[in-house]
Protein backbone atom coordinates (compact mmCIF):
# COMPACT_ATOMS: atom_id res chain seq x y z
CA UNK A 1 0.00 0.00 0.00
CA UNK A 2 1.21 3.37 -0.23
CA UNK A 3 0.86 5.94 2.62
CA UNK A 4 1.58 8.58 3.82
CA UNK A 5 2.05 9.81 7.26
CA UNK A 6 2.27 13.69 8.38
CA UNK A 7 3.96 14.72 11.14
CA UNK A 8 7.19 12.86 12.27
CA UNK A 9 7.03 13.15 16.03
CA UNK A 10 8.02 9.96 17.95
CA UNK A 11 4.34 8.27 16.87
CA UNK A 12 4.76 9.23 13.32
CA UNK A 13 8.20 7.84 12.89
CA UNK A 14 7.07 4.40 14.86
CA UNK A 15 4.49 3.94 12.79
CA UNK A 16 6.45 5.10 9.46
CA UNK A 17 9.05 2.43 10.37
CA UNK A 18 6.69 -0.76 11.42
CA UNK A 19 4.93 0.16 7.87
CA UNK A 20 7.90 0.21 5.74
CA UNK A 21 9.59 -2.71 7.17
CA UNK A 22 6.13 -4.59 6.16
CA UNK A 23 6.67 -3.04 2.95
CA UNK A 24 4.79 -0.67 2.54
CA UNK A 25 6.04 2.25 0.31
CA UNK A 26 5.86 5.40 2.70
CA UNK A 27 6.11 8.92 2.47
CA UNK A 28 6.41 10.80 5.93
CA UNK A 29 6.08 14.44 5.89
CA UNK A 30 7.33 17.20 8.88
CA UNK A 31 8.50 21.15 8.62
CA UNK A 32 11.30 20.50 10.74
CA UNK A 33 14.22 18.58 9.21
CA UNK A 34 15.68 17.15 12.39
CA UNK A 35 11.79 15.95 13.28
CA UNK A 36 13.12 12.77 10.64
CA UNK A 37 16.04 12.33 13.17
CA UNK A 38 12.69 10.24 15.14
CA UNK A 39 13.10 7.81 12.10
CA UNK A 40 14.65 4.36 12.30
CA UNK A 41 18.30 4.18 11.12
CA UNK A 42 17.90 2.25 8.08
CA UNK A 43 14.15 3.61 7.32
CA UNK A 44 13.75 2.77 3.72
CA UNK A 45 10.43 4.71 3.15
CA UNK A 46 10.61 8.69 2.24
CA UNK A 47 10.88 11.76 3.93
CA UNK A 48 9.79 14.95 2.54
CA UNK A 49 10.26 18.23 4.29
CA UNK A 50 6.54 20.59 3.96
CA UNK A 51 3.31 21.38 5.37
CA UNK A 52 1.46 18.50 5.25
CA UNK A 53 -1.79 20.73 5.04
CA UNK A 54 -0.67 22.24 2.25
CA UNK A 55 -2.25 20.89 -1.28
CA UNK A 56 0.84 21.05 -3.31
CA UNK A 57 3.16 19.23 -0.93
CA UNK A 58 0.24 16.83 -0.65
CA UNK A 59 0.46 16.15 -4.35
CA UNK A 60 4.28 16.14 -4.07
CA UNK A 61 3.87 13.10 -1.47
CA UNK A 62 1.86 11.53 -4.08
CA UNK A 63 -1.59 11.92 -2.14
CA UNK A 64 -3.05 10.82 -5.42
CA UNK A 65 -2.16 7.81 -5.28
CA UNK A 66 -2.36 7.23 -1.45
CA UNK A 67 -4.69 4.30 -0.08
CA UNK A 68 -4.55 5.58 3.68
CA UNK A 69 -2.87 8.70 5.12
CA UNK A 70 -2.39 9.47 9.10
CA UNK A 71 -1.99 12.72 10.52
CA UNK A 72 0.26 12.80 13.73
CA UNK A 73 1.47 16.16 14.42
CA UNK A 74 1.16 18.09 17.75
CA UNK A 75 -1.80 19.86 16.83
CA UNK A 76 -5.14 18.56 16.67
CA UNK A 77 -6.58 21.27 13.95
CA UNK A 78 -3.85 20.64 11.46
CA UNK A 79 -4.45 17.22 11.89
CA UNK A 80 -8.29 17.35 11.24
CA UNK A 81 -7.61 19.70 8.68
CA UNK A 82 -4.80 17.85 6.87
CA UNK A 83 -7.25 14.34 7.54
CA UNK A 84 -10.45 16.46 6.21
CA UNK A 85 -7.95 17.31 2.64
CA UNK A 86 -6.93 14.11 2.22
CA UNK A 87 -10.38 12.09 2.30
CA UNK A 88 -12.94 14.67 1.41
CA UNK A 89 -10.65 16.28 -1.24
CA UNK A 90 -8.40 13.61 -2.36
CA UNK A 91 -10.75 10.83 -2.35
CA UNK A 92 -8.40 9.04 0.08
CA UNK A 93 -10.12 5.72 1.34
CA UNK A 94 -8.27 5.48 4.58
CA UNK A 95 -7.65 8.70 6.93
CA UNK A 96 -7.05 8.61 10.60
CA UNK A 97 -6.48 11.65 12.60
CA UNK A 98 -5.13 12.01 16.19
CA UNK A 99 -6.70 14.37 18.40
CA UNK A 100 -5.52 14.20 21.86
CA UNK A 101 -8.79 16.38 22.92
CA UNK A 102 -11.20 14.08 23.17
CA UNK A 103 -14.29 16.19 22.96
CA UNK A 104 -12.79 17.16 19.45
CA UNK A 105 -12.32 13.71 18.65
CA UNK A 106 -15.92 12.76 19.42
CA UNK A 107 -17.05 15.99 17.38
CA UNK A 108 -15.14 15.15 14.29
CA UNK A 109 -15.96 11.34 14.47
CA UNK A 110 -19.38 12.32 14.33
CA UNK A 111 -18.60 14.02 10.96
CA UNK A 112 -17.15 10.98 9.49
CA UNK A 113 -13.14 11.23 9.94
CA UNK A 114 -11.58 8.44 11.98
CA UNK A 115 -9.97 9.99 15.08
CA UNK A 116 -8.15 8.67 17.95
CA UNK A 117 -7.39 10.01 20.92
CA UNK A 118 -4.21 9.44 22.86
CA UNK A 119 -5.88 10.93 25.91
CA UNK A 120 -8.72 8.75 26.47
CA UNK A 121 -7.04 5.50 24.54
CA UNK A 122 -3.94 6.12 27.72
CA UNK A 123 -6.54 7.03 30.50
CA UNK A 124 -8.47 3.60 29.55
CA UNK A 125 -5.81 1.53 29.29
CA UNK A 126 -3.85 3.07 32.80
CA UNK A 127 -7.61 2.39 34.61
CA UNK A 128 -7.49 -1.09 33.35
CA UNK A 129 -4.12 -2.05 34.36
CA UNK A 130 -4.95 -0.47 38.04
CA UNK A 131 -7.83 -2.45 38.23
CA UNK A 132 -6.51 -5.57 36.94
CA UNK A 133 -8.48 -5.78 34.23
CA UNK A 134 -6.22 -7.92 32.39
CA UNK A 135 -8.38 -7.95 28.89
CA UNK A 136 -8.15 -4.20 27.72
CA UNK A 137 -5.47 -3.95 26.05
CA UNK A 138 -3.63 -6.95 26.49
CA UNK A 139 -2.72 -7.84 22.53
CA UNK A 140 -1.67 -3.85 22.22
CA UNK A 141 0.73 -4.26 24.80
CA UNK A 142 2.27 -7.78 23.99
CA UNK A 143 2.46 -5.87 20.50
CA UNK A 144 3.78 -2.77 22.03
CA UNK A 145 6.82 -4.69 23.89
CA UNK A 146 7.53 -6.60 21.11
CA UNK A 147 8.18 -4.07 19.07
CA UNK A 148 9.56 -1.79 21.71
CA UNK A 149 12.06 -4.48 22.07
CA UNK A 150 12.69 -5.00 18.58
CA UNK A 151 13.92 -0.79 18.38
CA UNK A 152 15.77 -0.88 21.23
CA UNK A 153 17.74 -3.82 20.09
CA UNK A 154 18.10 -1.54 16.61
CA UNK A 155 19.36 1.42 18.51
CA UNK A 156 21.58 0.29 21.40
CA UNK A 157 22.16 -3.69 20.06
CA UNK A 158 25.70 -2.54 19.72
CA UNK A 159 26.34 -1.11 22.83
CA UNK A 160 25.40 -4.11 24.90
CA UNK B 1 -25.94 42.11 16.66
CA UNK B 2 -23.93 39.69 18.16
CA UNK B 3 -21.01 38.73 16.89
CA UNK B 4 -17.63 36.17 18.74
CA UNK B 5 -14.54 37.08 17.48
CA UNK B 6 -11.73 34.35 17.46
CA UNK B 7 -8.57 35.21 17.99
CA UNK B 8 -7.40 38.49 19.71
CA UNK B 9 -4.55 39.15 17.52
CA UNK B 10 -4.33 42.34 15.66
CA UNK B 11 -7.34 41.81 12.94
CA UNK B 12 -9.09 40.64 15.55
CA UNK B 13 -8.67 43.84 17.89
CA UNK B 14 -9.51 46.40 15.34
CA UNK B 15 -12.23 44.45 13.67
CA UNK B 16 -13.47 44.27 17.27
CA UNK B 17 -13.03 47.76 17.90
CA UNK B 18 -14.40 48.91 14.64
CA UNK B 19 -17.92 46.60 15.32
CA UNK B 20 -18.26 47.87 19.23
CA UNK B 21 -18.16 51.42 17.33
CA UNK B 22 -20.92 50.80 14.79
CA UNK B 23 -23.07 49.98 18.03
CA UNK B 24 -22.56 46.04 17.42
CA UNK B 25 -21.95 43.23 20.81
CA UNK B 26 -19.22 41.31 20.69
CA UNK B 27 -16.99 39.06 22.19
CA UNK B 28 -13.39 38.53 21.90
CA UNK B 29 -12.06 34.85 22.07
CA UNK B 30 -8.35 35.02 23.26
CA UNK B 31 -6.09 32.24 24.43
CA UNK B 32 -2.96 34.40 25.38
CA UNK B 33 -3.42 35.79 29.21
CA UNK B 34 -1.57 39.11 28.35
CA UNK B 35 -2.88 39.83 24.75
CA UNK B 36 -6.65 39.53 26.45
CA UNK B 37 -6.20 41.32 29.25
CA UNK B 38 -4.59 44.29 27.13
CA UNK B 39 -8.03 44.00 24.54
CA UNK B 40 -10.17 44.39 28.13
CA UNK B 41 -7.46 47.22 29.08
CA UNK B 42 -8.92 48.90 25.65
CA UNK B 43 -12.44 47.90 24.74
CA UNK B 44 -14.13 46.67 28.29
CA UNK B 45 -15.38 43.08 29.21
CA UNK B 46 -15.71 41.60 25.93
CA UNK B 47 -13.05 39.57 26.09
CA UNK B 48 -13.07 35.26 27.11
CA UNK B 49 -9.29 34.62 27.50
CA UNK B 50 -9.35 30.48 26.53
CA UNK B 51 -9.09 28.39 23.36
CA UNK B 52 -11.11 29.19 20.82
CA UNK B 53 -10.94 25.73 19.28
CA UNK B 54 -12.64 24.26 21.98
CA UNK B 55 -16.52 24.15 21.74
CA UNK B 56 -17.02 24.43 26.02
CA UNK B 57 -15.38 27.77 25.27
CA UNK B 58 -17.56 28.46 22.26
CA UNK B 59 -20.87 27.96 24.50
CA UNK B 60 -19.24 30.08 27.09
CA UNK B 61 -19.02 32.91 24.60
CA UNK B 62 -22.43 33.00 23.55
CA UNK B 63 -21.47 31.37 19.89
CA UNK B 64 -25.69 30.10 20.33
CA UNK B 65 -26.93 33.35 19.99
CA UNK B 66 -24.15 34.87 18.06
CA UNK B 67 -25.52 35.86 14.45
CA UNK B 68 -21.60 35.66 13.00
CA UNK B 69 -18.42 33.66 14.42
CA UNK B 70 -15.38 35.26 12.60
CA UNK B 71 -12.24 33.03 13.22
CA UNK B 72 -9.07 35.43 12.50
CA UNK B 73 -6.23 33.44 14.46
CA UNK B 74 -2.82 33.65 12.38
CA UNK B 75 -3.13 29.73 11.65
CA UNK B 76 -5.38 28.40 8.80
CA UNK B 77 -6.06 24.91 10.41
CA UNK B 78 -7.34 26.70 13.80
CA UNK B 79 -9.73 28.72 11.84
CA UNK B 80 -11.05 25.84 10.06
CA UNK B 81 -11.79 23.85 13.18
CA UNK B 82 -13.09 27.19 14.78
CA UNK B 83 -15.61 27.31 12.10
CA UNK B 84 -16.44 23.93 11.49
CA UNK B 85 -17.06 23.67 15.98
CA UNK B 86 -19.12 26.48 15.75
CA UNK B 87 -21.25 25.61 12.33
CA UNK B 88 -21.78 22.11 14.02
CA UNK B 89 -22.33 22.21 17.50
CA UNK B 90 -23.61 26.43 17.94
CA UNK B 91 -25.51 26.43 14.77
CA UNK B 92 -24.13 29.40 13.97
CA UNK B 93 -26.00 31.27 10.89
CA UNK B 94 -22.82 32.37 9.40
CA UNK B 95 -19.62 31.91 10.17
CA UNK B 96 -16.06 33.54 8.11
CA UNK B 97 -12.80 32.16 8.81
CA UNK B 98 -9.37 34.72 7.44
CA UNK B 99 -7.28 32.06 5.33
CA UNK B 100 -3.64 32.98 5.36
CA UNK B 101 -2.63 30.61 2.43
CA UNK B 102 -4.54 31.85 -0.23
CA UNK B 103 -4.71 28.21 -1.55
CA UNK B 104 -7.14 27.62 1.59
CA UNK B 105 -9.81 29.33 0.65
CA UNK B 106 -10.65 26.63 -1.84
CA UNK B 107 -10.03 23.80 0.54
CA UNK B 108 -11.75 25.86 3.11
CA UNK B 109 -15.20 25.90 0.62
CA UNK B 110 -14.81 22.22 -0.06
CA UNK B 111 -15.02 21.67 3.97
CA UNK B 112 -18.10 23.81 4.32
CA UNK B 113 -16.89 27.13 5.03
CA UNK B 114 -17.91 28.79 2.59
CA UNK B 115 -17.03 32.66 3.47
CA UNK B 116 -13.13 33.30 3.79
CA UNK B 117 -11.22 36.49 3.69
CA UNK B 118 -7.81 36.17 2.03
CA UNK B 119 -5.38 39.02 3.12
CA UNK B 120 -3.17 37.77 0.76
CA UNK B 121 -4.86 37.52 -1.98
CA UNK B 122 -6.84 41.07 -1.20
CA UNK B 123 -3.38 42.93 -1.23
CA UNK B 124 -2.34 40.42 -4.65
CA UNK B 125 -6.18 42.41 -6.13
CA UNK B 126 -4.57 45.47 -5.12
CA UNK B 127 -1.07 45.38 -6.13
CA UNK B 128 -1.96 43.75 -9.58
CA UNK B 129 -3.56 46.77 -10.79
CA UNK B 130 -0.92 48.55 -10.17
CA UNK B 131 1.36 46.45 -12.18
CA UNK B 132 1.78 46.58 -15.84
CA UNK B 133 0.86 43.04 -17.08
CA UNK B 134 3.55 42.45 -19.90
CA UNK B 135 6.16 41.19 -17.61
CA UNK B 136 8.00 44.21 -18.45
CA UNK B 137 8.95 46.14 -14.93
CA UNK B 138 10.41 49.63 -14.58
CA UNK B 139 12.17 48.94 -11.35
CA UNK B 140 13.88 52.59 -10.63
CA UNK B 141 15.60 55.37 -12.18
CA UNK B 142 19.76 55.20 -11.77
CA UNK B 143 20.63 59.16 -9.92
CA UNK B 144 23.08 61.10 -11.27
CA UNK B 145 21.80 59.40 -15.07
CA UNK B 146 19.00 59.29 -17.41
CA UNK B 147 19.23 55.79 -16.70
CA UNK B 148 17.03 53.62 -15.59
CA UNK B 149 16.84 49.81 -14.52
CA UNK B 150 14.44 47.23 -15.89
CA UNK B 151 13.35 43.90 -15.51
CA UNK B 152 11.51 42.28 -18.32
CA UNK B 153 10.29 38.59 -18.09
CA UNK B 154 10.16 36.51 -21.23
CA UNK B 155 6.80 35.55 -22.13
CA UNK B 156 5.25 33.33 -24.82
CA UNK B 157 4.47 35.12 -28.00
CA UNK B 158 6.24 38.01 -27.57
CA UNK B 159 8.63 39.22 -29.60
CA UNK B 160 11.83 38.18 -27.49
CA UNK B 161 10.91 34.20 -27.11
CA UNK B 162 13.07 32.22 -28.94
CA UNK B 163 14.94 35.49 -30.26
CA UNK B 164 18.90 35.81 -29.82
CA UNK B 165 20.11 38.72 -27.60
CA UNK B 166 21.95 39.93 -30.39
CA UNK B 167 18.74 39.82 -32.76
CA UNK B 168 16.79 41.64 -30.25
CA UNK B 169 17.11 44.79 -31.92
CA UNK B 170 17.61 46.72 -28.49
CA UNK B 171 18.14 50.90 -28.97
CA UNK B 172 21.65 52.12 -28.70
CA UNK B 173 23.05 52.56 -25.35
CA UNK B 174 20.89 49.89 -23.64
CA UNK B 175 23.07 46.74 -21.56
CA UNK B 176 21.71 43.75 -20.50
CA UNK B 177 22.93 43.17 -17.37
CA UNK B 178 21.91 39.48 -17.08
CA UNK B 179 19.71 36.78 -17.54
CA UNK B 180 17.97 34.74 -15.03
CA UNK B 181 17.37 31.50 -16.05
CA UNK B 182 16.06 28.93 -13.67
CA UNK B 183 17.99 30.62 -10.77
CA UNK B 184 21.17 30.97 -12.43
CA UNK B 185 22.53 33.52 -14.20
CA UNK B 186 24.02 33.75 -17.79
CA UNK B 187 26.20 36.38 -19.39
CA UNK B 188 24.14 38.08 -22.04
CA UNK B 189 26.01 36.89 -25.48
CA UNK B 190 24.67 38.18 -28.30
CA UNK B 191 24.40 34.34 -29.22
CA UNK B 192 22.08 33.73 -26.36
CA UNK B 193 18.78 32.08 -27.09
CA UNK B 194 16.13 33.66 -24.96
CA UNK B 195 13.80 31.37 -23.50
CA UNK B 196 10.19 32.22 -22.05
CA UNK B 197 10.46 32.71 -18.27
CA UNK B 198 14.02 33.99 -18.58
CA UNK B 199 14.08 36.80 -16.41
CA UNK B 200 16.46 40.13 -17.96
CA UNK B 201 17.87 42.87 -15.96
CA UNK B 202 18.54 45.73 -18.61
CA UNK B 203 19.92 48.95 -17.94
CA UNK B 204 18.66 51.58 -20.56
CA UNK B 205 18.33 55.66 -21.17
CA UNK B 206 15.28 55.98 -19.57
CA UNK B 207 13.91 58.00 -23.43
CA UNK B 208 13.70 54.92 -24.97
CA UNK B 209 11.97 52.80 -22.20
CA UNK B 210 8.93 52.47 -25.14
CA UNK B 211 11.78 51.39 -27.75
CA UNK B 212 13.04 48.25 -25.09
CA UNK B 213 9.58 47.82 -24.24
CA UNK B 214 8.29 47.22 -27.97
CA UNK B 215 11.44 44.88 -28.94
CA UNK B 216 10.70 42.91 -26.23
CA UNK B 217 6.98 42.80 -25.06
CA UNK B 218 5.69 43.77 -28.49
Amino acid sequence: MKIIIVGCGRTGAFLAGVLADADHDVTIIDLERAAFAHLPQDFKGTTLLGNGTDLDVMRTAGIDKADALFTLTQGDNRNLMAAQVAKQIFGVKQVIAKVNDPIRANTYRDHGIVTVSRTSIMGTLFEALLMGDSEVGKILLEKSKAREARMADAWLGGAR
Amino acid sequence: MYFVIAGGGEVGFHLGKALLEAGHEIMVIESDRRRASFIEEQLGSVVLNAPADEGRFQLEAGCQRADAVIAVTGEDPVNLVICQLAKWQCMVPRVIARVNDPKNEIVFKALGIDETISSTRVLMSVIEQELPSSGFLPLMPLTGSHLELIEAEVLADTPSAGKSVGALGLPRGTAIGGIVRRGSVLHADDDVRLEVGDRLVILAPTKDEAQVRKALAG
